[in-house]
């Protein structure tokens, strides 16, 4: 047993551990600390096929971004998790069947001779000088360089689905225009008025004098 | 491996959605400008991006099919063909949208930019040769149409519709991403030839591939809404405000269809017995779901839903022949299909006001009395969508039928003109409404000069095509055996 098969199934044992308890923990955010720890061994299980740009790429985007905004989601709504939980050993047949059932098929798939699926291998240690990076980048602006623009747009319509769903300009919101503050002169801002002689309104007339 | 060059001439075939990108994110920017009460500007110029874009795609009917990008992008005389068609089906939605948009406040820059993208992605799918192209055009379609639904933001029904086309979409999508994986474990490709090939080569790839088959159609079916997939189609449609309804309810049926001949009849061609049976049993569920239930329903856009899920299973009849002229023939079909939802909902747009939503079958009633002719053209459109001669519908259904039968499908077209008979009670339902009852309520015809005459038009072409359906008939043969 050579050291890279012992560090493969030492990852694959805690992915799959880490991956349980994604779904059996209580608390939302042991949930996704969990679910940190899985990305992160999965990005391992990368390293060893040899393909560390993906690993970096899978630890700085899942583990660094998207887990910590998720965590912040968490936080910051307030879930009632034991309600959201309610239904859970009335749909568990159903859903565990289901799961079983594909875990079943994969299995038949992979594991079966009939298919002509090989077993994964590795692809062994590239030679001396093999940017995994520079080829990934030469694949994508090349061969991939028409999905690559389409995920783009695809991004672009986020952003803007996002802002139209999101942006109310409250009518009672006090803002600034820096533009109207600039815009303004004397005439607007002062008003000379004649010093009239200071005197007292009848008591009948309110709010009279003015 | 080659190193991939670039020149004008590789990125030529793909001009149309070059420039239909280019318009959108101008679009965006100049909209920014454009004060509340100037919107029609923006309007205006969505407007101009599709005729634009239209006319660029129409000026390149009639050249050879050609692949570029590396594979990932195909111009051929079908996606010529349907491009234009979407372009256009996608104006006189915006067109038919307007006074409505308007009265309600949502005619927004947003709503036109996203449905411009929508569009992009509508062509990036007719025109996708990779299952990666194929993937990535539909999901932009579908996320601009789930925020399209969702823009309606003061009203929980739109919301709730959001949501549920939102998950459901994100399932169908993750059945779809499954399937299209298992085919790539059996073919070692994502190309669509090279799977193709390779699946009519060795025999062994097949097995695997039939495994991505299931997953597959099943993942087409959600985005068709074809029985036992179709959950979403109902509530959807009553959900979203009429625009988004009539939006979801046209054009995107061109670019499924552009998915399907894509995915099934190009890529997984060679499995043909195998998703030949798979669709029959959509067919029949949707053909008799669609026509039975729609009887029970009083709200029109309720009643359309279904009536959309057994169209949807007229096209399958089509497709499942396997044949050219089944193919083409469902090509026909969902054209003109496409032509009868925009005047169906364009209706129901202009009839409603301020406040006001003419989407039950009661407000339509006495319509003659009120207006001889706009009675007129929804007549039309129903007759069309019932397949009553002379309307268009009639020889489309026809068409299929006649597609199937040749393939040895013939119980299946027993059924659907079996069905094909119980569904035309609901449409005549509402003819009978319109025409012999006394006007129940205050009937306004709102719209613009312009919306006016481009739904008296489509009705018109609608009665045209039934009459003189051999143009368009020809052109479908034409570009579908110029394509495979």
């Amino acid at each position: 047993m050579t050291i890279q098969l012992a560090a493969f199934y030492v990852c694959a044992v805690v992915l799959i551990g880490a991956a349980l308890r994604v779904i059996t923990t209580r608390n939302a955010v042991h949930a996704a600390l969990w679910l940190v720890l899985a990305f992160f061994t999965a990005a391992c299980l990368w390293l060893l096929l040899y393909a560390e740009f993906l690993a970096a790429a899978l630890v700085m985007v899942y583990v660094g971004a998207v887990m910590v905004l998720f965590l912040f989601v968490v936080m910051m709504l307030d879930i009632n998790f034991d309600k959201l939980r309610e239904g859970i050993w009335r749909h568990l047949p159903l859903a565990g069947g289901i799961g079983i059932l594909m875990a079943l098929e994969m299995a038949l798939v992979l594991g079966s001779r009939e298919f002509g699926v090989d077993g994964p291998r590795s692809p062994g240690a590239p030679p001396a000088g093999y940017s995994n990076t520079k080829e990934l980048g030469r694949l994508l602006y090349t061969d991939y360089v028409f999905p690559f623009e389409l995920a783009a747009v695809i991004l672009l319509v986020a952003i803007v689905a996002a802002i139209a769903l999101t942006l109310r300009r409250r009518k009672e919101t006090r803002y600034q225009d820096p533009a109207d503050q600039l815009a303004a002169n004397k005439a607007n801002r002062l008003k000379i008025v004649k010093d009239a002689p200071a005197r007292v309104p009848p008591a009948s007339q309110e709010g009279g004098g003015e | 491996m080659n190193t991939a060059t670039f020149s004008l001439a590789t990125l030529a075939p793909a001009i149309p959605e070059i420039a239909l990108l280019a318009f959108v994110s101008a679009l965006l920017v100049i909209d920014l400008f454009v004060a509340d009460r100037d919107r029609h500007v923006s309007f205006w110029l969505a407007i101009g991006s599709l005729l634009g874009t239209a006319l660029l795609a129409g000026s390149l009917v009639g050249h050879p099919s050609a692949v570029t990008f590396q594979g990932m992008f195909v111009a051929d005389p079908m996606s010529q063909v349907l491009k234009v068609s979407v372009l256009l089906s996608v104006a006189a939605t915006l067109v038919y949208s307007r006074v409505y948009l308007e009265v309600r406040e949502l005619l927004r820059g947003e709503f036109l930019s996203l449905s411009l993208f929508a569009t992009l992605g509508m062509m990036v799918m007719i025109s996708a040769h990779h299952f990666l192209t194929l993937y990535l055009g539909l999901e932009l379609l579908a996320l601009s149409l789930y925020a399209m639904v969702a823009l309606q933001r003061d009203s929980a029904r739109a919301t709730e519709a959001a949501m549920k086309y939102f998950v459901l979409g994100a399932l169908a999508s993750g059945m779809l991403l499954y399937g299209m994986s298992m085919v790539y474990g059996g073919t070692g490709s994502l190309d669509i030839a090279r799977v193709a090939a390779s699946l009519a080569g060795t025999p062994q790839s097949q097995t695997l591939a039939v495994f991505g088959l299931v997953f597959v159609v099943a993942g087409v079916a959600f985005k068709l809404g074809a029985v036992p997939f179709h959950m979403w189609v109902p509530d959807v449609y009553h959900g979203a405000s009429t625009p988004a309804t009539l939006f979801i309810g046209a054009a995107p049926k061109i670019a499924a269809f552009a998915f399907v001949m894509r995915l099934l009849a190009q890529a997984l061609g060679p499995l043909g017995a195998d998703w030949q049976q798979m669709l029959a049993i959509l067919a029949v569920a949707s053909i008799g779901l669609g026509n039975v239930v729609a009887i029970a329903q009083t709200n029109l856009k309720r009643m359309l839903a279904y009536s959309t899920i057994s169209h949807m299973g007229f096209l399958l009849l089509g497709i499942l022949a396997g044949t050219d002229n089944g193919y083409s023939s469902a090509m026909f079909y969902v054209l003109t299909y496409v032509l009868m939802t925009l005047g169906a909902f364009g209706m129901i747009l202009l009839l409603s006001r301020a406040g006001f939503e003419a989407e039950e079958l009661e407000d339509f009633r006495g319509l003659n009395r009120r207006s001889r002719w706009f009675a007129f053209v929804m007549l039309v459109i129903v007759f069309s969508l019932a397949g009553i001669p002379p309307a268009v519908g009639f020889l489309a259904k026809l068409a299929v039928l006649q597609a199937a039968w040749e393939s040895g499908f013939g119980w299946l077209v027993v059924f659907a003109v079996l069905m094909s008979v119980v569904g035309a009670f609901y449409y005549l339902r509402l003819v009978k409404l319109m025409y012999m009852d006394e006007p129940a309520g205050e009937i306004t015809i709102a719209g613009r000069g312009d919306m006016r005459f481009l739904l008296s038009v489509n009705a018109l072409a609608v009665l045209a095509l039934g009459i003189v359906p051999a143009p368009l008939m020809d052109l479908c043969a034409r570009a579908i055996t110029a394509s495979l």
